[in-house]
């Protein structure tokens, strides 16, 4: 176990590295002056040369990518050029609403997926497994931003239930906030429901199969126990794995869907920070992204190895 | 055969009609897709605008059918990037072994790091907004979903007493790669392309809605969409349309996709009803 958890402990330190070198590079490659851009085109050239070297600008690059990943690893990050505030203040900010709805969304997908895969799996071929197969199918084809603007048009706009975009902050009382959160996390949440349903339903049908399961009924045990003790929690295995990796897609899909509610989150920040050339606060936000996806994959794979001891050796 | 695979009429009769429209469009539309009507603006449906006219005038359903034309367009791109580059990638890979496979593997560890629209933004601001270089986004995250997945397939392949029996006749790697492992898992990557077809049509979709797509006034459903938003409580058929023809494009190539898997892959089967 301690050799399969340092390899891959390994493993993920590379990716993260190779992963802040590709972020590095391709933010070299990026056309467009970020002082220039501050200063406006009538700048003078020694105020250029000036705020260049300030943000460092000058300095040859490898020493600009120690300087960036020291930085980092000293716990302290650059200044946002657009916001002069620190990074991390930042992005602080923006996760007190990402996170929140990225949450919302994977409880609400769960709530909704897990009782729907088991209903088709315990009624395989009849009505109701059709049924769920069928919504599977439509909630996999509609774009998570479609539905956000389908449900503003009908929870914001005709019925004025919910707002049609923006946060109020969490200052104005965990009701309100959470209560703006409501559609964007129904629309993230329901492509991953979709998702989930199907591999619930997959992973059912195959432990309703299993050895135990037909021991379970000889012992004259009762549907309902069997379902709940004895098959939900070996399908679990499978369906953890999906949920860990949804977590990290939810973060990176919330992009969009912030997008369509105007909600002050990470994939505004990143977005905005793009468009607006401050590198600085881009390369925090896609690393930490990264790192995000990276260490869900490996918890994922350690706690798989955990209960199962064969993937130890597959890896 | 329709009672035997549902999924895959259905998938098929979607996927015709989208490509039906998009052929259409390339010698025929109702109207010219930028023709401004101001007059006409925001009309229903009727004889004259099958589906009416959107804020400018312009007639929807000739801008659906362009927008079809558009979205294939992407997703025939990107997924040839993707299927020529990462499936070659993956044979490779499986053929070398060591070091190479490594390397590979290694590779799209760190490219599936990157949450797909996360790459697409850093793409699409390198080389600034537009339909190409949405195309060239999409594509590039699609090499190591085909990397992986001929990877996969081939090394059951070179576990084939076939592949072996050809290393023993004195053929290359590359001879036995060419003959027997591509042939074999040609069907396999047939599917995971219809899949990310539509994955290719809804990564389109948000980055055009984004604005870092295809730009106005070519019509792209994505864009749209964004159009939308402002002039949906006075509108919402423009809101509406444009989502229908992305979630029916999606729906027909995924349903087309699990069918063809029905068929061409019974292993990878998922648990059919019934």
């Amino acid at each position: 176990m301690l050799a399969f958890l340092a390899r891959r402990s390994l493993v993920l330190l590379a990716t993260l590295f190779a992963a802040s070198l590709a972020i590095f590079l391709v933010l070299e490659v990026l056309p467009g002056d970020p002082a220039l851009l501050i200063l406006g085109l009538e700048a003078r050239d020694d105020t250029l040369a000036a705020l260049r070297s300030q943000m460092g600008l000058d300095r040859p690059a490898p020493e600009r990518y120690l300087a960036w990943i020291g930085g980092l690893l000293a716990g302290s990050s650059g200044i946002s050029h657009t916001y002069s505030v620190p990074v991390f203040e930042l992005i602080g900010a923006r996760l007190a609403v990402t996170v929140p709805l990225a949450a919302i969304a994977l409880v609400l997908s769960t709530v909704l997926a897990v009782p729907l895969g088991m209903l088709a799996a315990t009624r395989r071929g009849r009505m109701g497994d059709y049924g769920v197969m069928g919504f599977s199918q439509v909630g996999m084809a509609i774009p998570n931003f479609w539905f956000a603007i389908l449900s503003i048009l009908l929870f914001a706009v005709t019925l004025r239930w919910f707002p049609a975009s923006g946060f109020p902050g969490w200052q104005a009382g965990a009701g309100a906030a959470l209560w703006a959160l409501v559609l964007p996390a129904f629309s993230l949440a329901l492509p991953e429901a979709a998702i989930l349903a199907r591999v619930t339903r997959a992973s059912v049908l195959e432990t309703l199969g299993a050895d135990y399961v037909r021991t379970a009924r000889a012992k004259g045990l009762g549907e309902r126990r069997i379902l709940w003790g004895h098959v939900l929690r070996n399908a679990l295995i499978p369906m953890t794995t999906i949920l860990g990796l949804q977590f990290a897609f939810l973060v990176a899909g919330s992009i969009v869907v912030e997008a369509v509610f105007a909600l002050p989150g990470l994939g505004r920040l990143i977005f905005q920070a793009v468009s607006q050339r401050d590198l600085v606060v881009v390369r925090d936000v896609v690393l930490l992204l990264v790192a995000v996806v990276v260490v869900v994959n490996f918890a994922v794979d350690i706690a798989y190895a955990m209960i199962d001891p064969r993937a130890r050796r597959a890896a | 055969m329709i009672r035997r695979h549902p999924n895959l009429i259905l998938g098929a009769g979607l996927t015709g009609l989208l490509c039906l429209a998009a052929l259409v469009s390339l010698v025929w539309t109702p109207y010219a897709y930028d023709a401004m009507a101001i007059a006409e603006r925001m009309q229903g449906p009727s004889a004259t605008h099958w589906l009416g006219t959107d804020q400018f005038g312009r007639d929807i359903a000739t801008r659906l059918m362009v927008g079809a034309r558009n979205s294939i367009t992407v997703g025939v791109v990107a997924v040839g990037i993707g299927l020529l580059a990462g499936g070659a990638l993956g044979i490779l890979a499986a053929a070398c072994g060591g070091w190479i496979d490594e390397i590979v593997a290694r590779c799209a560890d760190v490219v599936f790091a990157f949450p797909a629209i996360v790459s697409a933004i850093l793409i699409t601001a390198v080389f600034g907004p537009g339909a190409v270089n949405a195309i060239i986004a999409i594509g590039f995250f699609n090499i190591p979903v085909f990397a992986r997945v001929a990877r996969g397939a081939a090394l059951q392949e070179w576990g084939m007493e076939y592949s072996r029996a050809g290393l023993a006749i004195g053929k290359s790697r590359f001879g036995v790669s060419r003959d027997h492992v591509l042939p074999n898992i040609a069907a396999v990557l047939v599917v995971q392309a219809t899949i990310q077809f539509a994955v290719a049509i809804l990564a389109e979709a948000a980055l055009a809605y984004l604005g870092l797509g295809t730009q106005p006034p070519a019509p792209s459903w994505g864009r749209m969409l964004f159009d939308a938003q402002t002039l949906m409580a006075i509108d919402p058929k423009l809101a509406i349309l444009p989502g229908l023809a992305i979630a029916l494009a999606v729906l027909g190539l995924n349903l087309l996709g699990d069918g063809l898997r029905d068929i061409l892959d019974p292993r990878l089967r998922v648990a059919p009803i019934g």
